[in-house]
């Protein structure tokens, strides 16, 4: 009685003369495995080697500093609020006289951490600052020993002063202009286009 | 007298020296070779290349905790392994490495010892081999162990017959001789015996590769089924002087080999290139060209031992015995038979 209609009829095939043999077959299996060696290997050798990737790749984060080399960031907490794996905490001090070159505006984040094991790399706290502190950018996250390592402090993220990062990449001319914001001035992209009109920022 | 033991522990010691750095590095070459027939880089960390490899993966071993299972035999679980690694050093001792050559005016063989029986003292401790790992096996005083060493010592038993045959039929075509170094020789007159024993050859190569343990014929060791084999309870450097000894084999089979069909350290057109060169007969260039030449063969010998296993999934243990016994044992006394035909119309045997 039949069942199903994916039955299938066994195939007890003697073996010919040819088969016993074997040695025809096992040329034929070692010549597919030789020619295996003259095919393109897809490793990549990281350290040395990098896959490229795109233009917009998100990776670790960059807290920028406008052009005095002041940190943009404010701590106002909408990264943290925005982030959808609550891999951001922060912790905010106001700024003491003499310290203008070091932060732009009145309030600064004394502490600013992303946990990188959480973070899922959406972009949404980029999309979420008013003061175009944050960004992410196309470097690959380290690897670590310790889980503990990952949380990235402030030392990780803010960019240093005499190494800039360019992220004209990613701040597009739409958001810019949606946010009225002027373009962080070392910005290539930005040179000569003004998009300050109605800005009252 | 001084100088005749000098340059003996001279001569075992380069022989030594070989064994093992040929064995080290088929390591690495194994593990390249593979990756490089499954699309892979293979190991190119330790060193440039990775050359150094094989050095990371000895200290390794030196450094692994060393255990003794409390209920093996521990006189016999430490004798199986030296006994594995004794026996694939000794083989080496017959095979001619190259020409005589002259050095400061004496004339000096590249062979530990010219003996007249080489062939059966290189079956003789061919057969010792097994003994280490029956040994190994049993004194582990567990059942993987125990069944591991038992396939290894019957498949060894049972292929050892047809490659002896096989063997005893090269022997007919070389004229009778045991002796290595003339039968390379003879070779270098005329055709390498690969000529004459075409069969002969593949039953030696297929016999060679189950009495080294090689896949497809590594049931000694069948992960799948025995998780180690024979060396399942050996860890640290006993367990490395198991899978360097398998090495070592790998690598005098090769070269015995080469030297059976291959002709050895003689290679095609040889006397025509040295009487261009302006060589003359013992001239250490001669030795070393040679030497040059034989290692060559040995090295693709031992590619292609690897290029098998990475290729070939392992036999059935019952597949296996009826290879060994329906099929090698038959083809290789049609070769004697051939060969007794055929070389008694060449006129090297008379009734």
């Amino acid at each position: 009685m039949q069942l199903t209609n994916r039955s299938k009829v066994v195939s007890n095939k003697v073996q010919t003369a040819m088969e016993q043999l074997y040695l025809p077959g096992i040329l034929k299996g070692m010549l597919i495995t030789g020619s295996h060696l003259f095919k393109r290997r897809a490793t990549v050798k990281y350290p040395e080697e990098t896959r490229p990737v795109a233009a917009v790749y998100r990776g670790w984060h960059v807290l920028k500093r406008d052009e005095n080399g002041a940190e943009r960031c404010t701590a106002c907490g909408l990264c943290a609020v925005a982030c959808p794996a609550e891999a951001i905490t922060m912790e905010s001090a106001e700024r003491k006289k003499g310290e203008e070159g070091l932060y732009r505006e009145e309030k600064y984040a004394k502490i600013y951490e992303i946990n990188m094991l959480r973070c899922i790399f959406c972009g949404l706290c980029e999309e979420a600052c008013p003061k175009e502190a944050i960004f992410l950018t196309d470097r690959l996250v380290d690897t670590e020993y310790e889980r503990e390592d990952f949380v990235y402090g402030k030392s990780k993220l803010t960019e240093k002063i005499d190494k800039r990062i360019d992220v004209s990449k990613r701040q597009t001319l739409e958001v810019a202009e949606f946010k009225k914001l002027p373009g962080l001035k070392h910005n290539e992209m930005w040179e000569g286009k003004n998009l300050n009109k109605g800005n009252k920022h | 007298m001084l100088t005749f033991i000098i340059y003996k522990l001279i001569i075992c010691v380069a022989v030594f020296g070989l064994s093992l750095a040929v064995a080290a590095y088929s390591t690495l070459w194994e593990r390249k070779l593979s990756a490089l027939l499954q699309d892979r880089v293979g190991p190119d960390r330790a060193g440039p290349f990775g050359l150094l490899q094989p050095l990371a993966d000895g200290g390794k071993m030196f450094f692994k905790e060393e255990i003794i299972p409390n209920v093996s035999n521990k006189f016999l679980f430490i004798l199986g392994p030296s006994l594995v690694m004794l026996t694939a050093l000794m083989t080496g001792a017959v095979i001619p490495w190259a020409k005589d050559a002259y050095v400061a005016g004496k004339l000096y063989s590249m062979q530990i010892t010219d003996i007249n029986i080489g062939i059966l003292y290189l079956f003789g401790v061919v057969s010792v081999g097994v003994y280490g790992i029956m040994i190994g096996g049993w004194a582990s005083n567990n059942k993987y162990a125990l069944l591991g060493s038992m396939r290894a010592s019957s498949q060894m038993i049972s292929y050892e017959i047809a490659m002896g045959i096989a063997v005893i039929a090269l022997i007919i075509t070389s004229g009778g001789t045991l002796s290595l170094r003339e039968i390379v020789e003879q070779q270098d007159a005329g055709f390498a015996n690969i000529v004459w024993q075409p069969l002969g050859f593949i039953i030696f190569f297929v016999c060679a590769l189950a009495e080294t343990n090689r896949a497809p014929f590594d049931l000694p060791e069948c992960e799948a089924e025995l998780v180690g084999g024979y060396h399942t309870e050996y860890s640290s450097m006993k367990l490395g002087l198991f899978l360097f000894a398998e090495y070592i084999n790998m690598f005098i089979s090769s070269a015995v080999m080469a030297a059976f069909y291959f002709g050895g350290y003689n290679f095609p057109f040889a006397h025509e290139l040295y009487d261009a060169m302006g060589l003359a007969d013992g001239s250490k260039w001669i030795a070393l060209i040679g030497f040059g030449a034989y290692f060559t063969k040995i090295f693709l010998f031992i590619s292609v031992f690897m290029w098998i296993r990475w290729t070939l999934p392992r036999f059935r243990y019952d597949q296996l015995m009826n290879l060994g016994w329906r099929i090698l044992l038959p083809l290789s006394l049609l070769n004697l038979a051939i060969t007794v035909v055929v070389e008694f119309f060449r006129g090297h045997i008379t009734f």
